[in-house]
């Protein structure tokens, strides 16, 4: 049973370490394409099968981000992040419950020891996936509403003059909400990677233990935290954008 | 005391300790989602998807003290 905070190393090319987490992302983003580009390819007027099935999913999610910013046109703007963010990540939660978690890596290698590295690591299970995540979701908001209302009225929100209304306590509430931006990153890529990696430690403790039926509940719970984290991560870089944008009159 | 024995009673109590808070916060926002939903079942599935929310970000404070016990236990 082989449990490490950070990816083991299928192979290196150059210096660069291709990661089994790492491979995984590049999977699930085959698949997507994958998808994308053949339902894309057949699409009819009438929907059948497949195409039925995307249509439902968008238009479900299209009302959800209506309900958070009251706004078509903001909608549009901001559907194609919230909605790729949601696939990629419930995509790349979901890799951890495929039979061979940490169990199939028939490669065992040194790095000072004999370890031996499974080739099916949940892409989310790997601080770098969710750190980087993070920072596009972060640094899309603060882009999104600088270009929306203007960089000065965006500082503006940030940096409180204070002479005017809320006098000093304005000022500092400006600077601490400067600081939970950062908090924000950091919350983010720990929400994802630890809910993730758990389940993985957990996945893997009980499949060492029993490994017929008993883990049966574990994976169905899996499949559910996968689901909320991924959602989580989305609404909540949509509630970012939706604030970001808004200026609040007095 | 050595260093494996300490890392192991430190792992312990992270987790032990960090899980307290969300577990009482968790419960507390079940129950008022429950009390609400009692009151007005048509808003039932509006109450539901904010208390999903809501849950997992209470969840998330438990993760962190997971993080850092798993940091402890293994790095």
């Amino acid at each position: 049973m082989n449990i490490s905070l950070e990816p083991e190393a299928i192979f290196h090319l150059g210096s660069f370490p291709f990661t089994n987490s790492f491979i995984m992302t590049l999977v699930v983003s085959v698949v997507i394409i994958g998808i994308s580009l053949y339902v894309q390819r057949n699409t009819r007027l009438i929907p059948r099968g497949f195409q039925n099935l995307f249509e439902a999913m968008i238009e479900y999610f299209y009302g959800l981000v209506d309900s958070v910013t009251q706004d078509r046109k903001e909608t549009e703007k901001f559907f194609p992040l919230v909605m790729t963010i949601f696939i990629f990540v419930i995509l790349s939660n979901w890799v951890e419950l495929l039979p061979g978690l940490g169990t199939v890596g028939v490669n065992e290698f040194e790095k000072g020891k004999l370890i031996m590295a499974p080739f099916i690591r949940s892409g989310s299970a790997d601080l770098n996936t969710t750190l980087a995540l993070a920072l596009i979701s972060v640094f899309t908001v603060h882009f999104m509403g600088i270009t929306t209302i203007g960089a000065v009225k965006y500082a503006k929100k940030f940096l409180v003059s204070p002479l005017k209304k809320p006098y000093f306590v304005g000022t500092f509430v400006g600077i601490l909400e400067l600081i939970s931006e950062v908090a924000k990153i950091i919350s983010f890529s720990f929400r994802l990677f630890g809910n993730i990696f758990a389940g993985e430690v957990l996945l893997i403790v009980m499949l060492t233990l029993v490994p017929y039926f008993i883990p049966l509940p574990f994976l169905f719970l899996e499949i559910f935290v996968g689901f909320v984290q991924a959602l989580v991560f989305a609404m909540l870089t949509l509630v970012f954008l939706k604030t970001a944008v808004t200026v609040s009159e007095h | 005391m050595d260093v494996e024995a300490a890392k192991n009673i430190a792992a312990a109590i992270a987790i032990g300790f960090g899980a307290i808070g969300p577990g009482i916060g968790i419960g507390i926002l079940a129950a008022k989602a429950m009390e609400s939903i009692g009151r007005n079942p048509e808003a039932t599935p509006k109450v539901q998807a904010n208390m999903i929310l809501a849950i997992a970000f209470a969840e998330a404070v438990a993760i962190y003290a997971l993080v850092m016990s798993l940091i402890i236990k293994f790095v």
